[in-house]
């Protein structure tokens, strides 16, 4: 046992301290990677799927079935954000649009917009549902400010490129049981069937306080959380961000017009 | 094995680091909201408390007296990120929720409370039983609170539904006051007051 602690003991204890656990955090983040990186790849396409609403919230599926699902319905492609054209030598696979959005030579700053994004990526994300050849409906991933976080989703609409088929938020940090439940799939149920454009082809699409009507006399609303205005908010920002021209509106004109 | 076994139970109700310490509580007002996360959480804390107890008090004779500080934070903080990864690669949905307040576990009080009033003077079995110990105090407010608040708040329990909701065609109205954090003051408030009405040894001196 050393009685009198030199500065060069004391040098030398320290950086031997550090070496030690810095092996052993570095082994358990090399060896953990890939596993973490399966579960982040599995929780999106997970999520995808309850967006197009081929899989249910409460569906009894294991998770290799819904991988198997993903394989065979859902064709991810990356395209251009300002022309809607399809970028054919992007492998979607390893495109991480997160990465893109906050890289400065990937990216532009985005026009003054109530979701609050910061920046904009050249290139994005979309994904076809699709059945054998036939492209039958489209994903696109949205995120923007609630209350208290970045809410990350993905929204998914019929071929009309404006009718829901539903929506998925995967990421949040909203206060559980108030803005947390925008990720309720009983909530999320009641995007289903309603409409995001008016025929301008303008995002309309909001979220009501006090309530929405049925779909057919009020397409353009869904019922706002009782509790959360502010979450409520932040998602009719986001998506009326992400389908307008600044975000995937020329794209989806593309897909209207048969320019798949 | 007396003194082996006081290590251990002690800290669970005598020196409960929440009751008697009020150490910690920044975590059981954020992660409580709902059992799984909860659990989660607990487990985390009793594993870097312990190991951190066991790594310091290994090398205590060794530890420079002016940097003591520093490496049990450094011992600490390697542990916690060990955790991290493991909860981000085996309990994918729940690392979700709890998103940073695991990473926060470094800044928990009674991790470095610990290491620095017991592990530094103790050898490392005793140490290990320490950090057991309080992992288990902290855990059972931790458990007792967000047991209240997924009830009464959730109308469930781990994720089960024992309160059918009233929004869902139940009777139950949710306490919207549960799943915001002053809630688990109030539950926190309540348990401390029990705990010293049983054993009135633990309130302080005017």
């Amino acid at each position: 046992m050393p009685k009198n602690f030199t500065t060069g003991y004391n040098i030398f204890f320290a950086a031997l301290i550090c070496v030690f656990w810095s092996i052993l955090v570095s082994a358990s983040a090399v060896s953990l990677k890939d596993r973490q990186e399966a579960n982040k790849q599995f929780d999106r396409q997970r999520n995808i799927l309850f967006a197009t609403g081929l899989v249910k919230a409460d569906e009894d599926i294991s998770r290799e079935g819904m991988i198997k699902k993903y394989e065979e319905k859902i064709r991810p492609y990356v395209i251009a954000l300002k022309t809607g054209e399809v970028q054919k030598d992007i492998q979607p696979a390893s495109f991480d649009q997160r990465f893109a959005s906050s890289d400065a030579s990937l990216s532009t700053k985005a026009p003054d917009n109530a979701a609050k994004v910061a920046r904009l990526p050249n290139n994005a994300l979309v994904y076809h549902v699709v059945d054998g050849e036939k492209v039958e409906s489209v994903v696109v991933p949205v995120k923007g400010m609630g209350l208290w976080s970045t809410m990350y989703g993905y929204l998914a609409l019929d071929a009309d490129t404006t009718t829901i088929l539903g929506v998925a938020f995967y990421e949040h940090g909203e206060t559980p049981g108030l803005g947390g439940e925008i990720s309720n799939p009983k909530w999320t149920a009641k995007w289903v069937k309603r409409k995001i454009f008016n025929e301008q082809f303008e995002p309309v699409f909001a979220v009501k306080k006090g309530g929405a009507g049925s779909v057919a006399e009020d397409p353009h609303n869904v019922d706002a959380i009782t509790g959360a205005t502010l979450t409520s908010n932040g998602v009719t920002n986001t998506i009326q961000f992400w389908l307008g021209e600044s975000g995937y509106g020329p794209y989806l004109k593309r897909f209207r017009e048969g320019g798949r | 094995m007396a003194k082996s076994k006081e290590a251990l139970f002690n800290p669970v109700f005598g020196e409960n680091p929440i009751a008697a310490q009020v150490l910690g509580i920044c975590s059981a007002l954020a992660v409580t909201t709902q059992m799984i996360p909860s659990t989660v959480m607990c487990l985390a804390l009793i594993a870097v408390t312990a190991l951190s107890n066991v790594s310091v008090s290994a090398v205590r004779n060794f530890i420079p007296p002016n940097i003591r500080i520093i490496v049990q934070l450094t011992i600490i903080a390697s542990l916690v990120i060990i955790a991290d990864q493991v909860i981000k690669a085996y309990a994918f949905d729940v690392s979700k929720q709890l998103s940073v307040y695991v990473g926060l576990i470094i800044t928990n009080c009674i991790v470095m409370g610990r290491a620095e009033a017991f592990a530094m003077q103790e050898k490392p079995w005793k140490s290990f039983l320490d950090g057991i110990g309080n992992g288990i105090g902290y855990s059972l407010f931790l458990i007792i609170v967000s047991f209240f608040r997924e009830l009464l708040g959730s109308g469930k329990i781990y994720g089960f539904e024992v309160l059918k909701l009233e929004s869902e065609g139940g009777w139950y109205v949710p306490n919207g006051l549960m799943v915001l954090a002053p809630s688990a003051f109030f539950i926190i408030g309540l348990m401390i007051w029990a705990l010293r009405t049983w054993k009135p040894e633990q309130v302080e001196e005017n």
